[in-house]
């Protein structure tokens, strides 16, 4: 029993981050970015020498962890910084259909590019090792990594809601998320908190691929790909914009997984996930605008 | 054409005076003729080419043409960016291999099969025919549950069953032989059957737009509360579009089954959503024209990068891009694309002979 909450929790955790990142951007610029996963992915890579060899040649990872991890946050967020100068800066006109294929023909150049260098192989790294052991717990044999997966899930999570309600930059975003132009003309500089939006994910991206990265023991250039798929579904029944909401949702999502995966009689096991997605079609009909509706998406006539 | 209506509203307002029968009709009927045109011109000078690669590599490009054009009825007409069809060409893919792997090899690799399927083997436009029907239905099904969303909701739900779909088909054993791949499709060679499907989805596209349930779709797309007001029920529009548009993607899946020969789930999953919504966005999203232009210049652009990657002699130099900067030029060009032109190369307008609808 505990097991199973300890899993659907770590889980839910890697799909919280991951929709967390989706939401801050949607919230300030309207964009489902699905050049996201590739970000994860690259944060990932970034710890290797680029070869073509089934082992990895681990050259940043080797660092101790208190480098490590500052490191992976920042080549996240550098890399989502530029990914918004380079492209996204061009469309803050056009309409979000564009923009959502401009983000998946960007996910596209970051998937290739990391082809070219790394080849598809998936590779085995061992990403801090020493949290692989396990501990136990109230009974239960929990390895220590999922452990310190939601403790960290829990930090950001709380260390983000004190940036956004504490700091200065953060009001800037809320009230963009809220209402861009309106924030506009208060003097909000919108560059500025674009940037940061942009930041603030990356670095979450950095975040999923560090916890992923250790968690599986490879670095593979389709990982980010399934937990994207999982975060999208999440930002939308969370509501889109709302913060809050994408990291309910994960969360749920992360428990209904685990969940049906015990509950299921054996034989639908394999269609487990055909089960979750009938369940989030089943939300959003009830709640189409998602379970914590932000305020700023609401339509006006 | 999207604006082909706005003269018949004063004109109903001065007097009940109804224009000619197939007024709308006579006017618009110029772009699927060019653009069915465009098609059998590429065909026939891929026949007098006669390479058999080039050959396949038309076919192809015909497939996704059918396809492309499958989505614009929904996503162009209604504007709800759909993810969930290929999950319907993944359908009529299953349907044309169940109907037309001989018997012998059927009852061996798929015995879940119900007895007549296992006993039966139609020639393959037959086959693409039922495909085209059971996918339609299929969409008519979940349509009736997904159409009340719309936005972003209702891309995502598309998306869901897409998903759901995929993980079905790639689990069911003994029906769908799960992820291994489904061979012994009877494959088609000869280019005409494509140009037929091609030309045929392409004319039910236009029809549909000129169409009623097209008309007021294209109203509720642009002005959906005064489209609501006026009496418009959007969500029945919008299921019409999605039934058919479904249909024609299970016509393009059925045609990609007999091109390849073989199918497997996942050659009907993410990467062949995104490659067709990419070329109906970089097209034109709202524009049939821009549909099959946006087809057919990227497969252009993709054929000519996948060349200059295998090797092009200049002189007594053999220039070769190196491996993958393919995929990484073409995600480029799209992204240039889409900055400089934000609503596609074509826009919202159509090819047409005549300027007439020029205040666009």
């Amino acid at each position: 029993m505990l097991q199973i909450i300890f899993d659907s929790l770590s889980l839910g955790s890697l799909y919280a981050l991951g929709a967390l990142g989706i939401a801050l951007i949607f919230g300030v610029m309207r964009l489902v970015n699905f050049a996201h996963g590739d970000i994860i992915a690259f944060c990932i890579f970034a710890l290797l020498w680029p070869s073509t060899d089934a082992m990895a040649i681990v050259f940043a990872g080797n660092l101790p962890w208190f480098l490590l991890i500052p490191l992976v946050l920042a080549v996240g967020a550098g890399l989502s910084v530029l990914c918004e100068i380079v492209v996204f800066r061009h469309f803050r006109r056009a309409n979000p259909a564009t923009m959502m294929i401009a983000s998946f023909a960007l996910g596209f150049v970051i998937r290739y590019f990391l082809l070219m260098l790394y080849t598809s192989r998936p590779k085995s790294i061992s990403l801090l090792p020493m949290l692989s052991q396990p501990v136990e717990i109230f009974g239960a044999r929990l390895p220590l990594l999922q452990l310190i997966t939601i403790v960290s899930t829990v930090l950001i999570l709380i260390g983000l809601s004190l940036f956004l309600r504490r700091t200065r930059f953060g009001l800037e975003m809320r009230a963009a998320a809220e209402n861009f132009s309106m924030a506009r003309m208060l003097g909000v500089r919108a560059n500025r908190v674009i940037m940061g939006a942009f930041a603030l994910s990356g670095a979450l991206a950095g975040a999923i691929a560090m916890i992923f990265g250790s968690q599986t023991g490879t670095a593979d250039i389709q990982m980010g790909a399934s937990i994207m798929l999982m975060a999208f579904i999440a930002t939308v029944i969370g509501g889109l914009g709302s913060l809050a909401g994408a990291v309910l949702a994960g969360f749920l999502l992360g428990a209904a997984s685990v969940v049906m995966q015990v509950v299921l009689p054996v034989d639908a096991r394999p269609f487990r996930d055909a089960f979750v997605y009938g369940a989030v079609i089943l939300i959003l009909l009830f709640r189409p605008q998602g379970l914590i509706a932000a305020r700023g998406t609401k339509e006006r006539v | 054409m999207t604006t082909v209506t706005a003269p018949a509203v004063p004109a109903e307002l001065a007097a009940p005076r109804k224009p000619p029968r197939f007024a709308l009709a006579r006017r618009t009927v110029m772009t699927p003729i060019l653009l069915s045109l465009l098609i059998v011109v590429i065909a026939c000078l891929t026949v007098m080419t006669g390479s058999r690669p080039f050959n396949q590599a038309v076919i192809d490009v015909f497939v996704r043409v059918t396809l492309v054009v499958g989505l614009y009825i929904f996503i162009g007409n209604s504007g709800v960016l759909s993810f969930g069809h290929i999950g319907f060409t993944c359908l009529g893919a299953y349907a044309a291999a169940w109907l037309t792997i001989s018997p012998m090899m059927k009852k061996s690799s798929l015995p879940g099969l119900p007895g007549w399927l296992l006993e039966t083997k139609l020639p393959y436009w037959e086959s693409a025919i039922f495909a085209a029907l059971f996918a339609g239905v299929a969409a008519l099904i979940f349509g009736k549950v997904l159409m009340r969303l719309s936005g972003i909701a209702a891309s995502i739900a598309t998306f869901a069953v897409l998903a759901m779909i995929n993980t079905i088909y790639s689990n069911w054993e003994n029906v769908t032989g799960a992820t291994s791949s489904v061979v012994g499709i009877p494959i088609v060679r000869v280019i005409w059957p494509y140009v037929i499907a091609a030309v045929v989805s392409i004319f039910i596209a236009w029809a549909h737009a000129i169409s009623r349930a097209g008309l007021a779709l294209r109203a509720a797309r642009d002005e959906p509360t005064a489209a609501a007001a006026s009496g418009i029920d959007i969500p029945k529009e919008r299921l019409v579009a999605f039934t058919i548009s479904g249909a024609v993607m299970g016509l393009g899946g059925a045609m990609m089954a007999h091109s390849i020969g073989v199918v497997t789930p996942d050659t009907f999953y993410l990467g062949l959503t995104f490659i067709t919504l990419s070329m109906l966005v970089v097209g034109g999203m709202s524009s049939l024209s821009g549909a099959v232009i946006g087809v057919v210049l990227l497969s252009a652009l993709i054929q000519a990068l996948r060349w200059l990657e295998a090797g092009v002699p200049i002189g007594s130099d053999v220039f070769a891009l190196p491996k993958g900067l393919q995929e990484i030029a073409l995600g480029v060009i799209m992204i240039v694309i889409l900055a400089l032109r934000p609503a596609g190369l074509i826009g919202n307008r159509e090819i047409t002979l005549f300027r007439r609808n020029r205040n666009q």
